[in-house]
């Protein structure tokens, strides 16, 4: 029969994808136990020491440090800015309702090197400073795109008759959105944020032209390939991956008990 | 055919706002909605006009500057010197094509795996909310590693004395002086590794909001499955296919990540690479805007034909 070739065929596929995806993660994971001195290239031993002093390669920890301020910044003013827009966007007509949609778009549509070029031009041409500002500023123009683009899907399946049921039962427009519209949108906007940190987290290229001498954890690791990437750089590749992992499915472990807890009801 | 009328029909979700009988109190409290909307969007709008469109403009400045007769190194001019244009893409031609090439190929290489990857969680496991939810996470932690983290242990995975070469020589799939790191294979396998979250997210967005009842209609009037997918499936979710086939291509036609840490300096060479070393080592600004603009400008002016055939208007 024709449908079975279907049948098996999706989930085949589909797990080897999973497989692919995975197969260097856990590549990483079991090298950050290796016993590598300075080149963490071939396997020499099994030792806990990288995971007991994760900070012990120069400046790693620092990198990290860095990575993750940026992000928290950038993923922060993204989600404002983003939330907002994205909420502007849906509920209400504007004339230039067409370009508004294309300035969106676009920053999805140009490559990083552009992006990160163009801003570099810029700041060049008027003199400021590279550093964590400039990485923030240029994090957040890419963040906004995806915030929006992510809230916009939450905010259009939303249903605006709970916001005048609201209005009608005498709450200001700013309770009726505190206290109907923020909550049913918080879903969409807590993944917008945690795809806009992933996203600045492992962000390079855009990174590397504005940075100036501020190392964030991928140029660290960049610039460390040359020369040997030190084992302690896979045991926070490793950790931050689990940590991200245990969040969310710790997360969605409790959402599904809420939900079988309501359906019990 | 008659499958297809099916899927037609099924009602769009109402989005209209309201209903149609409005008092002329409720006109005043439109419009000041409307003055609110115009608040909401003002901020964020004024951050892209700020750090993505006027950058645009010194971008395209930059690539027009010259460098005066006994300037120091970085030291530039404006001017209107459209040569730079001439002058990079005389050198560089075969480096933007190849971009373009390799993104293609692991824009197709990523579609054929994150389709299934999307259906499999989306479709498959609709009723599976725990696994579903494990499966997406899966799809985006691997962010956290950093990519550059991933490509270099693809590349050691891959190395000449690494596990895979050894075994495909010894099955002679591989001649014994053959290899996989530093070769074109090497650069779109880790295109299409490295962009595949960007593929797999939004099919899987798309199709979470198909009705399933659509495909079992498909199948109750006989259609194989592939029938199925081909008339009903793939029609409904091809907005999900064109997000994903641009969120991919557009950043790994500009990627060089991949070409530096897989490929050799001789033949894998992409546009990137060279974006970056006029910028960072030849300190040529004008030349490195140049190939940036013009990069951008392809980019486009492929997006724009692109969308304009296959596209829908619910893109974003």
């Amino acid at each position: 029969m024709k449908n079975s070739l279907g049948r098996w065929l999706v989930p085949v596929i589909g797990g080897l994808a999973f497989v692919f995806l995975l197969v260097p993660i856990a590549y990483v994971f079991v090298f950050s136990f290796n016993d590598a001195g300075r080149t963490n290239l071939t396997w020499r031993g099994f030792t806990w020491d990288n995971w007991r002093n994760p900070c012990g390669a120069p400046e790693v920890c620092s990198a990290l440090g860095n990575s993750l301020q940026i992000g928290a910044t950038a993923t922060l003013i993204a989600v404002v800015l983003g939330t907002a827009i994205a909420i502007g966007l849906v509920r209400y007509r504007f004339k230039f309702n067409a370009t508004a949609n294309m300035l969106i778009f676009l920053p999805l549509a140009t490559p990083e090197v552009v992006l990160g070029a163009s801003l570099l031009a810029q700041f060049l041409n008027v003199g400021a400073e590279l550093g964590k500002g400039t990485i923030i500023i240029a994090h957040t123009v890419f963040c906004i795109s995806f915030v929006v683009v992510t809230v916009k899907a939450r905010v259009a399946s939303l249903d605006p008759k709970l916001e005048e049921a609201a209005a009608d039962l005498y709450a200001s427009p700013m309770q009726a959105f505190w206290r109907v519209t923020f909550p049913l949108l918080l879903p969409g906007i807590v993944a917008a944020g945690l795809l806009s940190f992933a996203i600045s987290f492992d962000d390079f290229i855009i990174t590397n032209f504005n940075s100036g001498n501020v190392d964030t954890f991928p140029k660290f690791i960049y610039v460390a390939a040359t020369r040997g990437i030190p084992a302690q750089a896979n045991v926070i590749g490793s950790a931050m991956f689990i940590v991200a992992l245990l969040i969310v499915i710790g997360g969605q472990v409790l959402a599904h008990r809420r939900r079988k807890m309501l359906a019990a009801r | 055919m008659s499958v297809q009328a099916a899927a037609d029909k099924t009602p769009a979700p109402d989005k209209r706002r309201g209903g149609s009988e409005r008092g002329s109190g409720e006109l005043k409290e439109e419009r000041r909605r409307g003055r609110m909307g115009y608040w909401l969007i003002l901020p964020g709008f004024l951050f892209l006009l700020l750090f993505f469109v006027l950058p645009v403009f010194s971008l395209l400045a930059t690539s027009l500057y010259a460098k005066p007769p006994g300037a120091d190194i970085g030291q530039f001019v404006p001017a209107l010197e459209f040569n730079n244009y001439v002058r990079m893409l005389g050198s560089y031609w075969p480096e933007l094509l190849r971009s373009f090439g390799f993104a293609l190929i692991a824009t197709a290489a990523a579609l054929a795996i994150g389709y299934p990857m999307a259906y499999l969680i989306a479709v498959r496991l609709r009723h599976h909310a725990l696994l579903r939810g494990i499966l997406l996470v899966l799809i985006i932690a691997p962010f956290f590693t950093s990519f550059i983290l991933r490509t270099q242990a693809w590349k050691q995975i891959l190395a000449d004395e690494g596990p895979v070469v050894s075994v495909l020589r010894t099955f002679a799939l591989l001649p014994d002086d053959g290899r996989l790191t530093a070769t074109a294979f090497a650069v779109v396998c880790g295109l299409t590794y490295n962009f595949l979250p960007f593929m797999a997210l939004p099919i899987y967005a798309n199709l979470e909001r198909l009705d399933i009842r659509l495909i079992e209609a498909g199948n109750d009037l006989y259609a194989s499955g592939f029938t199925t997918f081909r008339t009903v499936t793939l029609p409904l979710s091809m907005p999900g296919v064109i997000a994903g086939t641009l969120l991919t291509f557009i950043p790994a036609a500009g990627d060089y990540i991949n070409a530096a840490l897989l490929g050799n300096n001789r033949d894998t060479t992409m546009i990137g690479q060279v974006v970056d070393s006029r910028f960072f080592r030849v300190v040529d600004y004008p030349g490195a805007s140049a190939l940036s603009f013009v990069l951008m400008l392809a980019i486009l002016a492929l997006v724009f034909i692109y969308v304009r055939r296959f596209g829908t208007k619910e893109l974003l």
